[in-house]
């Protein structure tokens, strides 16, 4: 089971991804933005950083590079895709997640620790987790206000495609729509969440409930490629 | 082939979140202005695009507004033709 973590003009959290995966128990390589070929990858994971300097708008110009469109075939054909802050941001700006991330309502860049309620555990991202489990993860970014149209949120929560909500008393850090840190596609392969899993993967950084979504998305990938 | 120039103005959309335009709007009070409301922050991006017409080389600034200097979700936007004369001199 081999995880391709995408590697972006700007990106930063690469490494920790890798290493994360890995620790997951995936055979994990970095991915060149510009080589469109995936190289064998089961699953796909779009680091954390500032892809093309977040100019224009954070994951605007990433959108484009020569290997979103291997990315955005493997997700049609029903591949895990996992993106992770920037790369939440730019599934939204591909269209392959719903909705959009706006400036932090607070003006600020909130780097902390939060809790998240996962809503399902039926999901390839969420299916290691534990019932019951809220997750500690740390947040770092300047744009995670989740966004969407009134009526496109009411349809999202209504398919269960909000997937990680801010709890607890550590709070929304971003002024967040109805909490939202974590959205799934429609078809449920693909997820974009805001907190970082990858640094909260070793019990030294100060929590490993990240692993539990990483060793979902591994073990899921990994049934599916027995299933194949 | 001609050159056109356009700027492109992009806007938060109207109901959506501009936490930039608050955070102006809460500034004033420094500047003792307290008559101004309703502060919205968008983006001006000029651009010069060759063309067969001014209407071809527009329909390339629309596709780009589209896809590219706006997200239709939480932006709108629209286009203005420029003159050039200062790019002219330029050359």
């Amino acid at each position: 089971m081999k995880v391709g973590v995408v590697v972006f003009p700007g990106s930063n959290c690469d490494r920790d991804a890798i290493h994360a995966a890995r620790l997951a128990g995936a055979q994990a390589e970095p991915l060149w933005h510009e080589d469109p070929d995936l190289h064998g990858a089961d699953a796909v994971i779009l680091p954390g950083g500032f892809a093309y300097g977040d100019y224009l708008r954070a994951g605007a110009l990433a959108r484009f590079s020569p290997i979103m469109g291997s990315v955005r075939e493997h997700a049609e054909r029903g591949g895990l895709v996992l993106g992770i802050c920037n790369g939440f941001q730019v599934l939204a700006e591909a269209g392959l997640v719903p909705g959009a991330l706006l400036r932090n309502a607070s003006l600020r860049f909130e780097h902390r620790w939060v809790r998240l309620t996962v809503t399902r555990r039926d999901t390839a991202f969420t299916s290691a987790i534990p019932p019951d489990v809220t997750l500690l993860m740390p947040v770092a970014h300047g744009e995670g206000c989740y966004t969407s149209p009134d009526d496109k949120l009411d349809a999202l929560e209504a398919r269960g495609g909000v997937l990680f909500r801010y709890v607890g008393p550590e709070g929304n850090p971003n002024g967040s729509a109805r909490d939202v840190a974590g959205v799934l596609s429609e078809r449920e392969n693909v997820c974009g969440l805001m907190p970082h899993p990858e640094r909260a993967s070793e019990r030294l950084l100060g929590s490993d409930d990240g692993l539990l979504l990483l060793r979902s998305l591994v073990t899921s990938a990994g049934q599916r490629l027995a299933a194949a | 082939m001609s050159t056109y120039r356009f700027c492109v103005s992009v806007m938060p959309k109207p109901g959506i979140l501009d936490p930039q335009g608050r955070a102006v709007e809460g500034s004033l009070p420094h500047l003792g202005v307290d008559s101004v409301h309703e502060v919205r922050v968008g983006r001006r991006v000029e651009l010069s695009v060759d063309g067969a017409s001014e209407g071809a080389a527009r329909a390339v600034v629309e596709r780009l507004a589209d896809e590219l200097f706006a997200n239709p979700l939480i932006e709108s936007w629209s286009v203005e033709a420029m003159a050039r004369p200062a790019l002219e001199a330029a050359r």
